[in-house]
């Protein structure tokens, strides 16, 4: 579904992905796990085109991404829950959710919108109130529901689990594995590497801009390396 | 009484006057937080092009159209040209920008056009309405109306449609407003238009009663300034209440004190917002948690 090809970004002078390669197939849920810093959220933002690519290829479903201006990248089918949050804050709830389907006007909108309450119920009783209100937690289960109005294929999650509480952490960890069943592919960057390779079908271990392991999530879960390293165990 | 009443209604129309300008401030701040500075020479402009295209022999009405079309165009390339290269300066850069572009735009219209006053006859003539002894003249009553349309058209514009939901959400949160498919640079180039569109609309209105020269536009940005901070910033309802009001005051001080102290009104409305209510009238206070 994603492929991703010697990818290369730099800020300014300074480069921070040399050179990333990293795959995701239909239905799959992928994480990349790393430090900080060490590039995950510049991946994601090349992906979605809010950063500029200075090498490599972005295939999607078939079509290569690279060049395609971000606001067109939902189009195809790649959503993004950024790092966060980045939700509208003078905008209510509701007005969130309209905007996560700004592509679509057709009846399934409001279907959606009744979807996204039922996953996150906190939504429904807020969805007048202006979003800056919110708590973290319910912050970060807005930007997914939002995102997930736009219909996507693929989600890319960037660190949903940033500053929030163990319950909440636990709650949106288990809405991302119950995505699988509304076909929605996934591609989830964490820190918190213990909680994202246990519902990860593969993972990728990324290191100061570059993928230094690869492998499926139980075995990443189990070596010794990332076990010391990552999951502080 | 009649004095009082003859005060409030060219009060009034005044104020609608700026409630126009501090409208098409409200857009691009919506857009973008940035207050354009340039927003009074859209109105300059929409008053000379329709003197000139008018004094040439075209109807109007058609030389009004022409000049909001042709306003709009400076306006979009007023974005393009000096605002979009700078993107990612802070604010406050983006705002002396709209300065230097005001000083511009007054410079090339004295190239262009000339330095005199200008007029062109008013709407619906020029017999004076009597309403209990104060007199109103017509064209008043099209200034009133247009600004009190254009603030209708707006305020349905953001809150009941997602193009006008897109354009707040681009201002809050470029990158989000990207994420979900906005194009943010199109909501952009569609603030200018409007937002110069609507600035013309007024210069259009308004030159029958105030007649229209190159250097017009100082003034009415700055009028439209303090009505916008008055009315809170980004709120048309503000804008439409600050302006209104900031006419009445400017009118009365004429009026009852002397016409020498009329044009520290507005500087004195922004000072005094600035200290007593900082988010104007109907503006939020903004709080918000990280």
């Amino acid at each position: 579904m994603l492929t991703v090809e010697g990818l290369r970004s730099a800020y300014g002078r300074i480069e921070v992905l040399h050179g990333v390669d990293l795959e995701v197939r239909s239905g799959e849920i992928v994480t990349v796990v790393g430090a900080n810093g060490a590039g995950k959220t510049t991946l994601l933002h090349c992906l979605s085109g809010t950063q500029p690519v200075s090498a490599g290829r972005i295939h999607f479903r078939g079509d290569e991404l690279t060049t395609v201006p971000a606001y067109r990248r939902l189009r195809r089918g790649l959503a993004q829950s950024p790092e966060g949050r980045q939700i509208f804050t003078n905008l209510s709830v509701e007005e969130n959710l309209r905007l996560g389907a700004f592509l679509f006007t057709d009846e399934r909108v409001e279907r959606d919108m009744q979807d996204a309450f039922a996953m996150f119920p906190i939504l429904r009783e807020k969805r007048n109130l202006v979003a800056g209100g919110l708590s973290g937690g319910q912050q970060q289960m807005l930007a997914i529901a939002r995102a997930l109005m736009g219909r996507p294929h693929c989600l890319l999650l960037d660190e949903p689990s940033m500053g929030l509480a163990p319950l909440i952490v636990a709650q949106i960890f288990e809405v991302v594995e119950s995505l699988r069943a509304r076909d929605v592919t996934i591609l989830l960057v964490e820190q918190n590497a213990y909680g994202a390779l246990k519902i990860a079908d593969r993972g990728y271990v990324m290191e100061t801009g570059q993928i230094t392991m690869t492998g499926p999530a139980a075995e990443l879960i189990a070596d010794p390396r990332i076990r010391e390293a990552y999951l502080g165990i | 009484m009649d004095a009082l009443l003859q005060f409030m209604l060219s009060g009034v129309t005044v104020g609608a006057v700026y409630a126009l300008v501090a409208l098409g401030f409200t857009i691009i701040y919506n857009a973008s937080d940035v207050v354009n500075f340039a927003q009074g020479e859209f109105v300059m402009l929409g008053g000379m092009i329709t003197v000139f295209t008018y004094q040439a022999g075209l109807p109007l009405p058609l030389a009004a159209v022409l000049a909001i079309a042709i306003t709009s165009l400076v306006g979009v390339a007023l974005n393009k040209l000096a605002l979009e290269p700078a993107r990612g300066a802070p604010v406050v850069s983006l705002i002396i920008i709209t300065i230097g572009a005001s000083i511009f735009i007054r410079g090339a219209a004295q190239l262009i056009f000339d330095k005199q006053l200008h007029r062109f006859p008013s709407f619906s003539g020029d017999a004076p309405i009597h309403i209990f002894g104060a007199t109103l003249v017509p064209q008043s009553l099209w200034v009133i109306g247009g600004a009190v349309l254009v603030f209708i058209a707006l305020w349905l514009f953001f809150t009941k449609t997602l193009t006008g939901k897109a354009v707040l959400a681009t201002a809050n949160n470029r990158l989000a407003a990207q994420l979900v498919g906005i194009n943010t640079g199109w909501v952009m180039t569609l603030s200018f238009a409007l937002s110069a569109a609507i600035g013309a609309l007024a210069g259009v209105l308004v030159t029958p009663i105030t007649l229209v020269g190159y250097d017009v536009g100082v003034g009415l940005a700055l009028k439209g300034f303090a009505a916008a901070m008055l009315g809170g910033m980004g709120n048309p309802k503000g804008a439409l209440v600050g302006g209104i009001s900031l006419g009445l005051l400017e009118a009365l001080t004429a009026g009852y004190l002397s016409s020498q102290y009329k044009d520290a009104v507005a500087f004195i409305v922004i000072l005094a917002v600035l200290f007593v209510m900082p988010q104007g009238l109907f503006g939020k206070s903004t709080t918000e948690r990280v």
